[in-house]
C-alpha cells in the first residue's frame, strides 16, 4: 500500500505532499487552475481569488486550500469559469486597463487569462480612477492604473530583497499600493533594477524605463501561447525567498 | 475557413463609426477577397460605405467607437432600436478606449488647454457652433448606454477575428474567437 495521499480535481487523483496547497498539488501533477496572485516563489496571498474552486458546496481559493486526503475539488466547470470570468471583468473595469497603449501588453498576465477565459468585455460599469504614475526613479516607472493588489512586488520586496518598497495601503475600493519612502515616490527607496520586485509584476505597472516596445507586439510570451499552456512548466518552482524580512517580523509583533 | 452556405434572404447589416478612428471599419475591409464570400450574405443599410444617414431595420449592427458626445448617444440608440444583434467592435466601443484616456480630466480644462491655454494648438477659442454636438463630460462604453449583444475587442481587432467572428454569426454559430484571435491592443 502506497503512502502517497491523494485528493480528487475534477475526478482524477492529485497525490501531495503534507504542507502543500490544492494549487501547489494541482500544477505540481500538470493540472492548470487559472490563477493570478498566487506565484510558486511567495507566501500564498489569497486575495485576487481567480484560483477559487468548489469543495463540496463551498468555494475556497486553492492557493491558500491546504490539501487533505479525500478532498472533492471541481475545478474546471462551467460555474468556476464564470466566476473566474466575472471577478477578471471587474479587475479591467476597476482599473484603466487600456491595452492598446501598455508596453506590458502580450506578457500581461491579466491579459492573457482575459485571453483564455474568453473575457470579450469588462461588462460592469468602468470606474477610470484618476491615478498619477510616478516616474521619479531614473531607471524604472510605476504606472498605478494598471495595479490589481496582487501583492505580489510587496510579497518579493519584503520576502526575497528585504527591502519592503512598495506596501497596500487603504482599504475596500480605496485600496492601492504605495511606495514606503517618507516622500511616497520611488526615487527615495533603494530599490534597484535586479531586485525580485521589479520582476514580478504580473502586469504593467512596474516598467523598466527605455525598454518599451524593444520587444515587439506579437512575439511576446502569451502571443506564442495561452497562459493556461504555459503556467504548468511555470509553476513547480523552490520559495525564492526566506520569509517576511526582519522589519516587518518586527512590526507584526508589536 | 468557407462561407456560410447563401441564406434564404440577405442579411441587412448597418455600420457606424462614433467616438472611433474608423481603424476598426479599415480592418473589416481587411478582410480582402472574402468580401466577395460575404457580400451574396449581407446587404447594407445605414453605413460609412453606403453613405445612408439613418439606420432602418437591419438584422445585424456594428458599431465602432464609444459614446463621447450627445449625437453619439442618438446615432446608438437608433441602431438598438433597428438592429436585432448590436455588435460593439473595437477598444473604443468595447471599453471607451483612448477618447476615455481623457476621463480622469475634467472636461472644460480640456477644451481650454486645446482651444485657448496652448498657443500652438488655439484656433481662436472654446468652438460654439449649434451644429456641433455637445461633448459629454465622460467618455463611455457603449455598453453603458445600450443593451450590447456581441463584443470583438482589439485595437482594431483584426480582419481573421472579424471574419471568423461573422462567419460564425451568419451561420448561427455562438462566435467563438479563441488564441490569437482575441486581443486586446
Amino acid at each position: 500500500m502506497s503512502d502517497t495521499q491523494t485528493f480528487l480535481l475534477d475526478g482524477e487523483e492529485i497525490p501531495f505532499a503534507p504542507g502543500q496547497t490544492v494549487i501547489q498539488a494541482a500544477l505540481a501533477a500538470g493540472h492548470y487552475i487559472p490563477h493570478l496572485c498566487y506565484h510558486p516563489e511567495f507566501k500564498p496571498h489569497g486575495s485576487c481569488k481567480v484560483c477559487t474552486v468548489k469543495v463540496g458546496n463551498r468555494t475556497a481559493a486553492s492557493c491558500t486550500l491546504p490539501a487533505q486526503a479525500g478532498l472533492e475539488v471541481e475545478s474546471a466547470s462551467d460555474e468556476m469559469n464564470d466566476l473566474r470570468r466575472t471577478l477578471v471583468q471587474m479587475l479591467f473595469a476597476e482599473g484603466n486597463h487600456f491595452c492598446p497603449s501598455c508596453e506590458k501588453s502580450g506578457n500581461c498576465a491579466l491579459q492573457a487569462l482575459g485571453y483564455d477565459l474568453g473575457v470579450m468585455t469588462a461588462g460592469f460599469r468602468h470606474l477610470f480612477p484618476d491615478r498619477p504614475v510616478d516616474a521619479s526613479h531614473p531607471d524604472l516607472l510605476l504606472d498605478f492604473n494598471r495595479c490589481i493588489l496582487c501583492e505580489l512586488c510587496v510579497r518579493a520586496s519584503c520576502e526575497v530583497d528585504g527591502k519592503c518598497v512598495f506596501a497596500l495601503s487603504g482599504r475596500g475600493i480605496d485600496k492601492h499600493l504605495i511606495v514606503n519612502a517618507p516622500s511616497g515616490r520611488l526615487e527615495d527607496t533603494d530599490v534597484a533594477l535586479t531586485d525580485k520586485a521589479v520582476q514580478v509584476c504580473p502586469v504593467g505597472v512596474i516598467l523598466k524605463k527605455r525598454v518599451g516596445f524593444a520587444q515587439p507586439i506579437g512575439a511576446r510570451r502569451y502571443d506564442a501561447s495561452p497562459i493556461s499552456a504555459q503556467a504548468l512548466a511555470d509553476a513547480p518552482r523552490a520559495p525564492a525567498g526566506d520569509g517576511r524580512c526582519a522589519a516587518c517580523e518586527e512590526a507584526e509583533e508589536k | 475557413m468557407n462561407a456560410p452556405t447563401e441564406p434564404t434572404r440577405k442579411l441587412r447589416v448597418a455600420t457606424t463609426s462614433l467616438a472611433g478612428c474608423f481603424g476598426c471599419h479599415m480592418s473589416f475591409l481587411d478582410i480582402d477577397e472574402r468580401l466577395f464570400d460575404l457580400l451574396p450574405l449581407i446587404e447594407f443599410d445605414r453605413t460609412p460605405l453606403t453613405d445612408i444617414k439613418h439606420c432602418g431595420p437591419c438584422d445585424i449592427g456594428i458599431v465602432e467607437g464609444g459614446i463621447c458626445n450627445a449625437e453619439n448617444v442618438h446615432v446608438l440608440r437608433e441602431f438598438r432600436a433597428n438592429c436585432k444583434v448590436l455588435i460593439a467592435i473595437g477598444a473604443c466601443a468595447v471599453t471607451g478606449g483612448l477618447p476615455a484616456q481623457r476621463n480622469h480630466l475634467d472636461l472644460a480644462d480640456c477644451l481650454q488647454e486645446v482651444y485657448v491655454t496652448e498657443v500652438s494648438l488655439s484656433k481662436g477659442g472654446i468652438p460654439n457652433d449649434p451644429e456641433l454636438p455637445l461633448p459629454l463630460d465622460k467618455v463611455h462604453p457603449i455598453h453603458e448606454v445600450v443593451k450590447v449583444d456581441y463584443f470583438i475587442p482589439g485595437c482594431p481587432p483584426s480582419a481573421d477575428a472579424i471574419w471568423k467572428f461573422l462567419t460564425d454569426l451568419i451561420a448561427g454559430r455562438t462566435p467563438k474567437l479563441g488564441h490569437g484571435l482575441i486581443s486586446y491592443d
